[in-house]
């Protein structure tokens, strides 16, 4: 299966040379094919229509947010052949400001996944003929899913009893918000005050 | 009588019609009593479930997969379990494999049962959601006496499952397998033949095996299109390699065909609970790799080994490493797959939920379009969705 996985990577990679950029079999035994955001529907349509691909279904698409990368979302699409009984996964690179181009016209389903991508990280859909919010509330502010959003969110919703009506208000917590960090305590604080004396075979700290 | 011309005008459908399986607002533009377009709304039970996972750890999330579609949970736990196992490569025993698969098809047939009864309401026939729920219920027992409670399980673990079956219940299930079949029997008389369930549903929402593959259909709705594909044939997880059952296909993808094929499936799966039953035998219900999963409560009082571990598991956690993986399970519904990306610490970095429920309401325009009002709520009543999933 991996290696079957492999060569139709290669073949792919053949087959469009200008628009791939690299594949990669990853250690769950996928598939991976990074393309070039403006290529993504070729490529997508060169998936479904040929004959050793045949990629007819679009799964899903979702977006990735890596606030360290220059080009700070991933959008991933991941495609299901029953003919040959595989899964492929297709990832474009993009920024806050540069379009992808929309696949809608390649697989109808991409429509409301499309949407998401928006609503969640605010990744522009060219082509879209109906790019609106779609999860969040109408009139709503901001992409929740990205990583710089705080995860209680900037406004809160009640019913106001003498306006008569939900009226939006900041965000007020009785107590912060608490994060708890169980990341470092295991990993250790690196070196303990008085460590640079012991020989090196019996430090504590670092890595366990 | 003159010539009068009909203004197209939109209705308001929803949120809170009966009809509309929840809080789906749907925005249709009539003209007269034929549908031009329906625009489905959909967000409103949004609860940012994809956001609160990637603050919590990988045991944390479980009970976030329950909340999704809460009427066949264990199925959606399983797609998460699967994924957190393929990144940290660990095997499931035997018996816990067995456990899953069993409460798997236990899962598939409370959605079955209730998508078809209150399909069946929807369009007119008020006896077998009764039926159904009578049924429901002791299949809700059989979730609360494994895990303890009836509708959000939280029972599948990373490693297997919470806890062994406790003694006589797999007995029960055995009884419950020789009585239900009768109960659909009784269901199928009312309404399988019913002239006025096939008038409602015949040729209603016909979809074509082409539009179906493009609009990303999954699960029963494809089948019913008369494509054989089901992921527990065609890429089997758990233990569905090694037991035998049929997939019902449909003919014509109208309403009246992703009904039958429900209700066929449900045989199907109590065929393949009677075979787990069977095949199942005593051991481990877990990964004994205590890195993963706790160690046995006992143990914990006589070794610093284990009381160590557990104190590691309920604090922060068990590390995954870096990796990205996308895990799918045939939920009652279609294809409920989970896009996991670990980057090595005790959180996911990302949890993509892609629901089934989602791309099939997106499909509803394509449905209804040039079908009348009525056929919408047939039309919603037949592809099976609920919100807590798509909403996620």
């Amino acid at each position: 299966m991996t290696q079957a996985l492999t060569d139709l990577g290669d073949y792919i990679a053949a087959a469009l040379p200008n628009d791939v950029l690299g594949t990669e079999v990853n250690r769950c035994g996928e598939l991976t094919v990074t393309v070039r955001a403006p290529s993504i529907a070729k490529v997508l349509t060169y998936l479904r229509d040929d004959s050793s691909c045949l990629f007819k279904q679009l799964m899903d698409v979702c977006g990735v947010d890596w606030p360290a990368r220059e080009d700070r979302f991933d959008v991933v699409y991941h495609l299901l052949s029953m003919k040959h009984n595989q899964r492929i996964r297709v990832k474009v690179a993009t920024d806050e400001d540069t379009p992808v181009p929309s696949v809608v016209g390649v697989f109808k389903a991409a429509g409301w996944f499309e949407r998401e991508v928006w609503d969640m990280f605010g990744v522009v859909f060219s082509d879209n003929p109906d790019l609106r919010r779609i999860l969040t509330d109408y009139g709503f502010e901001g992409h929740p899913l990205r990583k710089d959003f705080p995860l209680t969110g900037y406004v809160e919703l009640r019913y106001d009893d003498e306006q008569k009506r939900c009226v939006y208000e900041p965000v007020k917590l009785t107590q912060d918000f608490r994060q708890f960090d169980f990341l470092s305590p295991w990993e250790g604080p690196g070196l303990l005050p008085g460590d640079e004396k012991a020989p090196s075979s019996d430090k504590v700290g670092g890595n366990n | 009588m003159a010539e009068a011309t009909i203004k197209s005008y939109n209705i308001n459908f929803g949120p809170q019609h009966p009809a509309a399986h929840g809080v789906l607002r749907l925005i249709l533009e009539m003209s007269g009593e034929s549908v031009d377009r329906a625009d489905p709304h959909i967000g409103l039970l949004h609860r940012g479930t994809e956001k609160l996972i990637e603050h919590k750890n990988y045991v944390q999330s479980v009970p976030y997969f329950d909340r999704l579609d809460y009427v066949g949970t264990m199925n959606q736990e399983h797609a998460f379990v699967l994924a957190t196992e393929k990144l940290l490569g660990i095997e499931v025993p035997e018996r816990g494999q067995w456990i899953r698969t069993l409460y798997c098809e236990i899962g598939r047939i409370l959605n079955h049962l209730l998508n078809v009864t209150s399909f069946v309401f929807d369009v007119g026939g008020m006896t077998p959601i009764l039926w159904g729920f009578e049924e429901r219920e002791k299949l809700m027992e059989f979730y609360e006496r494994a895990s303890g409670a009836r509708l959000h399980a939280n029972y599948f673990r990373p490693g297997g499952v919470a806890a062994d079956l406790p003694p006589g219940l797999t007995d029960d299930i055995l009884a419950w397998c020789e009585t239900f079949p009768k109960v659909l029997d009784d269901i199928e008389t009312l309404v399988t033949e019913n002239r006025i369930f096939k008038q409602r549903t015949v040729d209603i929402g016909t979809v074509s095996v082409e539009q179906a593959l493009d609009w990303g259909f999954t699960g029963p709705n494809l089948r019913a299109c008369g494509v054989p594909w089901d992921l527990r044939k065609s890429q089997p997880y758990e233990k569905y390699a090694e037991v035998e059952f049929d997939i019902p296909i449909g003919k014509h993808g109208d309403c009246y065909d992703r009904y039958l094929v429900r209700v066929v499936e449900m045989r199907e799966s109590v065929r393949i609970m009677q075979q787990c039953i069977a095949k199942m035998r005593p051991g481990p219900v877990k990964t004994q790799d205590h890195k993963v999963s706790p160690p046995p409560r006992a143990e914990m009082k006589r070794s610093m080994e284990a009381l160590i571990h557990h104190f590691k598991l309920f604090t922060e956690g068990f590390h995954v490493p870096a990796g990205e993986v996308y895990a799918a399970v045939e939920a009652p519904k279609g294809e409920f797959a989970v896009y996991l990306i670990a980057d090595g610490t005790s959180r996911p970095y990302r949890c993509k939920i892609r629901p089934p429920g989602y791309v099939h309401l997106q499909a509803l325009d394509m449905m209804s379009k040039g079908h009348m009002l009525a056929d919408v709520v047939a039309n919603i009543g037949s592809i099976d969705i609920v919100f807590g999933e798509i909403d996620r």
